[in-house]
């Protein structure tokens, strides 16, 4: 009988553990040499707390089926015992110093971020990623590129559900990576499991951590601090390129920069303006503006017939471009390029209903980010 | 001291107004300060005028009954000691409200500000602040704009000095009015007391000059960064807690005036005294570590 | 003596004063520990109902229900109600009835505080839940609230949530001194201190835990209100701040706040286990000395809520290892009620039944709090659903779970009337299965790497939560037959004796059931 409820109540620890690991819903061990060893770790811990689990609990059900009135258990008298009293004092002291070893050991490998090949400064935003590759002339912005549709349920979701972005950060592969996190408003946290990195993201100062990614791949992550109304939507995904595939697109994300500013040149139509406006818009703004340009009242405000997108131009463009201090309204003027800046600002000044009728060049974008 | 048996008040409508008039001062704060920064013009300053009046009537009912109580003798030295544990934890709960400043003012000069600076285990932070040095007390913030430091800071060895003489000898002489109470010599109770609340509204008036000197003459104000913001937010709850202290010094003579305390029996008065002690303990940990070093 | 009959006597043979004058004026422990039980039952209704919310919202992928925002009032909310409404008032509300019985005092030291302390309450929350209705929402930031997201970029009602919080703060240091005055003074004679029951030990070190840190949180709201209206900028690092600042601040209260809403759980698993056990608690003395440690190690490990905010090295390993320490004189707790209960002669009524569940229940939360202390493991664990798990099988089997042991435990005490054992038994099983249903899946998708505080979430991870949120239903809905149990019990049933269990130890079970308005106006011998 012992024998058989014992079995019993291991399997039952067991069998979760055994079938967790096929449904992949335990910790991923991950693709670096720190992952592994926290997933060792975790693995570890786990299986001593469930050894102490089972003992305890085994004593217990034991007490519970035997020493039970009705089956006529007399209680006995004992209430003290120093021996076992000290015993299940420094037993378990020592479990722990056994788990602590281990730890500092992985935790001080986190933490030597030295002689690191490649510098890239993360900047959380509400609610982006900003990339810059230090001592590259490469810096983009990297946000969620899930269709709303999906997310209100008017269209099939896709795999990657809320886990895509636009821009991916790329890496190269069996390099060390140092990543400098900071942020623009709130404190975000990077956090990609494959690399076991986990970094608070702090305005004003600045977090360092590092990761060496031994697997060429697509690797997913998400902010992991609550940092507003769309912290469930800024999405982090690195691409691990081979060396001369990382080669090629840190030259092609340069030349497509230059693409990019050379358009400022360009003469744009309004019709052109406004239809890449309302792109960008709902890129850039709506999350918070709302599509329909009514904001959110208390919270965002509405550019709909607003004061600011019927009046000045020039107060209109200062406020996108250089945002406002100490608001959630941030500066754009390293986000979006002056064709954009020029075509989103348009846009507000003649969509919903808003129809004053001006347009916004790129040069005179240009001349206000001077 | 008469009663063997423990006193348990019967019912009492105090404690349900006094919620009531803390809510309206809550409530009344909340809107006043929400309409400062949208600039509406609210209802909250009335709100939160009838709150603290009320509260001071409230209060003075509530000690009113206490005092009754206590003068006719229904309190037993059961009930005096459950008034000393409870004034003692309060003092206790005090000691940790300040305890959070004291902790930020020494993490941020042992900590951020160094770090911003490019010293320590986050000195790297330094890149987003270039130019930016750490110094105690902080003239230069890392953003001068939105937070212009201080031009001076105050001398510690002028007022500050004064006033730390004022509060020193001031627990001396509510000291020395205890004496006189356990002794029974009213006349000198009343002499010292008075002392002591003028040595307190002295400290205050200098406090006030001091203040008024930071924010006119040295650019140290609250928006001076973090320099002005421990400072202010340290000695000004010092202050209001000094305030308290003084009314509570005030209210004690004027019941020692009306003849209250008996030599062996006088609680409120050990009440007040210990509180005072309490202030001037605070303010000599904020003479050090404020205004000296 | 003349006046004195006066004052206790005369009341003692009216009774109670009749209407609503009752419970406005009173200054009774028992109608006010009455309050406080009801309160926090109705703030349990409330925050669980937004709960239900959140579970609903995350039953699939997509957003159905509400929108993010009004999201992240909800989840913040809830976290607000149900550790300073309903948690936190309960175990108040057992304290004021139990402890003046417990150690044969006429009532608490001091009374008309004691109304006080519970009237500040209602208006406190009646503030914080009313800024569900302000421009701008209430607040959206966790209920951490971590600057600057409750600071620069808070919505306006942020300023009645910071007075809210300070009411609730003096409520609960009036209530802590209270109750230490009553266990330091009032006890009766005999009653020395290694002879209070475990519930007032637990207690007396509770209440010095939460005069030590309400005011460290009165603090840490303050520099917030500064930085939001009077341009200070404590954290802010353009002014030479830290955003990280207020987080430790915050978890100086945090952390022994957390312990706040366990220790007096384990006082009354302790009190409960002997009784049906029919032994004497297992190492009375290293219980006490357990508690405090834990209330000792519970100040010195607070940054283990912010490994992943980049500290220093040292001050990493510092936290982690103090940290782990505490599974010790945890441990030294759940091995002394398991040595109760070894040898005895058990039986199974709901109270035991709660308390069992909760000895094993919270072991396997502490287990994966011990999990979370591993500084590199957190690292993969901070901010998922495995914290998520680890805290509600703490606080709900742990925490609430005490409190329903305590309410059928002391019940026919309180009502002099036996609850429905039958009833009492299907709450158990339903809140048993539901527990389980809602928060152990969650470690699953914690370690599978859900975020907390979203309100939507990537495919991989639905299968759990549709199970989490049927859970959230059935462990909710079950709590209404718990209303209804407990208000049967009040109107009627069988009479209990004044021993109610068999031979169970403690005062309170020497007076009479239900018990008299006012006990121990003569203060009991205690051998
Ligand atoms: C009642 C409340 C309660 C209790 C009792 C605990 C108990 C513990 N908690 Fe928990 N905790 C919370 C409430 C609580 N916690 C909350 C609310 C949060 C989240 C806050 C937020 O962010 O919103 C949190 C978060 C939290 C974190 C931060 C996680 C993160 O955000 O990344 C950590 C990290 O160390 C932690 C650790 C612990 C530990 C080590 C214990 C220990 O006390 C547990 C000790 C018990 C045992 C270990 C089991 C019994 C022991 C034995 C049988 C002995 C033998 C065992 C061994 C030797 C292994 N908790
Ligand atoms: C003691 C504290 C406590 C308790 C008891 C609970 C109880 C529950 N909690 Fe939680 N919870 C917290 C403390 C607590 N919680 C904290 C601190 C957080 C963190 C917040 C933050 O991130 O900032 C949190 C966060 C939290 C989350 C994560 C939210 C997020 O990250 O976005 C979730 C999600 O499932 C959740 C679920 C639940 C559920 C289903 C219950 C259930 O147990 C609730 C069951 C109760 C009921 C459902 C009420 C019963 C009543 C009815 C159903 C009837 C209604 C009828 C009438 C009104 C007449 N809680
Ligand atoms: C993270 C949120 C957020 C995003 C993204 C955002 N805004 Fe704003 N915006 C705000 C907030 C908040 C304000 C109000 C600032 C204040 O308090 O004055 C604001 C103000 C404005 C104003 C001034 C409105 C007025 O009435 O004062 C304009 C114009 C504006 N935003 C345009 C834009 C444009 C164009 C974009 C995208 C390119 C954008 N915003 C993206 C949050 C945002
Ligand atoms: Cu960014 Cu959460
Ligand atoms: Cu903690």
């Amino acid at each position: 009988m012992r024998a058989i409820i014992h079995s019993l109540l291991l399997a039952s620890w067991l069998f979760p553990c055994a079938a967790f690991a096929d449904w992949g819903l335990n910790m991923p061990p991950g693709v670096t040499e720190i992952s592994q060893a926290v997933f060792d770790l975790h693995m570890t811990i786990f299986w001593i707390c469930v050894a102490i689990g089972v003992l305890v609990f085994s004593i217990m059900l034991w007490s519970i089926i035997h020493h039970r009135k009705s089956r006529g258990a007399k209680a006995h008298n004992f209430h003290e015992n120093t021996l076992v009293e000290i015993l299940w004092t420094v037993i378990p002291f020592f479990i722990l110093v056994g788990m602590a070893v281990p730890a500092t050991a992985t935790l001080v490998k986190m933490y030597s971020t030295s002689d690191a090949d490649i510098d890239i400064k993360v900047t959380g935003y509400q609610w982006k990623w900003r990339y810059e590759y230090l001592g590259e002339d490469l810096d983009f912005f990297s946000s969620l590129s899930t269709p709303r549709e999906q997310i209100n349920n008017s269209e099939e979701k896709s795999e990657n559900y809320l886990l895509e972005v636009d821009n991916p950060l790329v890496i190269p592969v069996g390099k060390k990576v140092r990543f400098l996190f900071t942020a623009n408003d709130v404190i975000h946290s990077w956090w990609v499991p494959a690399f076991a990195v986990k970094k608070d993201a702090i305005p004003g100062f600045i977090n360092e951590s590092w990761t060496v990614v031994n697997e060429p791949g697509i690797y997913r992550g998400q902010c992991a601090e609550l940092c507003g109304k769309d912290h469930g939507f800024m999405p982090i995904v690195v691409e691990v390129k081979a060396e001369a595939d990382y080669q090629q697109w840190l030259a092609d994300a340069k030349a497509a920069k230059q693409t990019a500013s050379d358009a400022a040149t360009q003469d744009w139509s309004m019709e052109q303006l406004m239809a890449k406006g309302e792109q960008v818009y709902n890129t850039a703004c709506a999350v918070c503006h709302q599509a329909n340009g009514e904001g959110l009242p208390g919270v965002f405000p509405g550019l709909k017939g607003s004061a600011i997108a019927l009046g000045d131009p020039a107060a209109h463009i200062d406020v996108v471009v250089n945002g406002k201090a100490g608001t959630a309204m941030q500066a754009f003027r390293d986000q979006l390029s002056a064709v954009e800046l020029a075509a989103v600002i348009t846009y507000e000044r003649n969509a919903w209903g808003n129809n004053v009728g001006d347009m916004v060049t790129p040069a005179q974008i240009a001349a206000e980010k001077q | 001291m008469s009663s063997e048996a423990y006193y348990v008040p019967s019912q009492s409508r105090w404690p349900i107004l006094a919620s009531i008039a803390l809510f309206l001062l809550a409530y009344g704060a909340g809107s006043m300060i929400n309409g400062l920064s949208s600039e509406e013009s609210g209802s909250g300053g009335m709100i939160l005028l009838a709150g603290a009046v009320l509260m001071a009537l409230i209060l003075i009912g509530w000690f009113g009954n206490v005092i009754n109580e206590s003068m006719s003798g229904l309190y037993s030295e059961q009930m005096d000691r459950s008034f000393r544990w409870g004034m003692s934890w309060f003092i206790f709960s005090e000691v940790m409200f300040f305890a959070a400043f004291f902790g930020t003012l020494f993490y941020v000069r042992t900590l951020a500000v160094p770090w911003l600076g490019g010293e320590g285990e986050k000195g790297v932070s330094n890149m987003l602040w270039e130019g930016f040095q750490a110094q105690w007390p902080l003239m230069t913030t890392p953003d001068m704009e939105q937070f212009p430091g201080p031009q001076q800071v105050i001398d510690p060895w002028h007022l500050p000095l004064l006033n730390t003489v004022l509060l020193v000898a001031s627990s001396f002489t509510v000291t020395v009015a205890h004496k006189a109470l356990k002794n029974n010599s009213r006349n000198n109770i009343v002499l010292w007391l008075a002392v002591t609340v003028m040595l307190a509204g002295a400290f205050l008036f200098f406090q006030a000059a001091e203040y008024i000197e930071a924010y006119e003459e040295l650019g140290l104000t609250l928006h001076a960064g973090i320099y002005g913001a421990t400072f202010f937010v340290l000695t000004g709850f010092h202050g209001l807690h000094v305030t308290l202290g003084t009314f509570m010094l005030l209210v004690i003579w004027l019941r020692v005036l009306r003849g209250h305390f008996e030599p062996e029996n006088h609680f409120g008065f050990e009440a007040v005294a210990w509180y005072w002690h309490f202030v001037d303990v605070v303010w000599i940990g904020l003479f050090l570590f404020v205004y000296i070093l | 003596m003349t006046t004195l009959k006066h004052s206790v006597e005369a009341e003692h043979h009216h009774g109670p004063a009749k209407g609503l004058s009752r419970w406005f004026y009173t200054t009774n422990h028992k109608d006010i520990g009455s309050m406080y039980l009801w309160f926090s039952f109705a703030m349990f209704l409330t925050g669980g109902c937004m709960a239900l919310m959140i579970r609903a919202e995350l039953f699939q992928p997509g957003l159905q229900l509400i929108q993010p925002d009004f999201f992240n009032q909800m989840t913040t909310m809830h976290g607000l109600i149900m550790v300073f409404g309903a948690v936190m008032p309960a175990f108040v509300g057992l304290a004021n009835w139990m402890i003046p019985m417990m150690i044969g005092a006429p009532d608490m030291a001091l009374p008309r505080m004691n109304n006080w302390s519970f009237w500040i309450l209602p208006f406190a929350f009646a503030m914080m839940l009313s800024t569900l209705f302000m421009a701008g929402g209430a607040p959206n930031f966790g209920w951490t609230f971590y600057a600057p997201l409750s600071t620069t970029y808070a919505p306006p009602s942020v300023t009645f949530f910071i007075f809210a919080v300070h009411m609730m703060g003096i409520s609960s240091i009036m209530g802590a001194i209270n109750i230490i005055a009553t266990i330091l003074n009032l006890r009766a004679p005999g009653m020395t201190m290694m002879k209070l029951p475990l519930f007032v030990w637990t207690w007396l070190i509770t209440a010095f835990l939460l005069i030590a840190v309400m005011p460290v949180l009165a603090g840490v709201v303050t520099m917030m209100l500064m930085d939001i209206h009077f341009g200070t900028s404590f954290f802010n690092a353009a002014g030479g701040g830290d955003p990280v600042l207020f987080q430790h601040v915050f978890w100086f209260f945090g952390h022994p706040e957390v312990y706040i809403m366990i220790l007096p759980a384990f006082g009354i698993v302790s009190e409960i286990i002997p009784t049906f056990a029919r032994k004497r608690l297992f190492g009375y003395a290293s219980m006490v000395y357990a508690t405090a440690s834990i209330a000792f190690l519970s100040f010195i490990v607070w940054a283990h809520h912010m490994f992943t905010v980049g500290m220093p090295l040292v001050g990493e390993v510092f936290f982690m290892f103090s940290t782990m320490l505490i599974a010790v004189p945890t441990g030294v707790k759940v091995f002394n009620w398991v040595a109760t209960m070894f040898r005895g002669s058990m039986t199974f009524e709901t109270p035991m039944l709660f308390a069992l569940a909760f000895v094993v229940l919270f072991t396997i939360g502490g287990f994966s709090g011990l999990m979370l202390a591993i500084a590199p493991a957190d690292f993969q664990y901070h901010d998922t659903y495995f914290v998520v798990a680890h805290f509600h099988y703490v606080l709900v089997p742990g925490a609430v779970f005490s409190i329903m042991a305590g309410a059928y435990y002391w019940l026919p005490k309180w009502t002099g009337n036996m609850y429905s054992e039958a009833l009492g038994k299907w709450h158990f099983w339903l809140s048993f299965v539901g527990v389980n249903i809602t928060f152990f899946p969650m470690h699953f998708i914690g370690l599978a790497g859900m975020p907390r505080r979203i309100p939507d979430y990537a495919l991989q991870f639905a299968d759990f939560n549709a199970i989490a949120s049927v859970g959230a239903f059935i462990f909710g809905f079950s709590q209404l037959l718990f209303l209804y149990i407990v208000i049967r019990c009040i109107r009627g049933g069988d009479k209990a004796t004044d021993e109610v269990w068999e031979d169970p130890e403690g005062l309170e079970w020497t007076v009479a059931s239900p018990a008299p308005y006012h006990t121990f106006s003569e203060p009991p011998l205690v051998k």
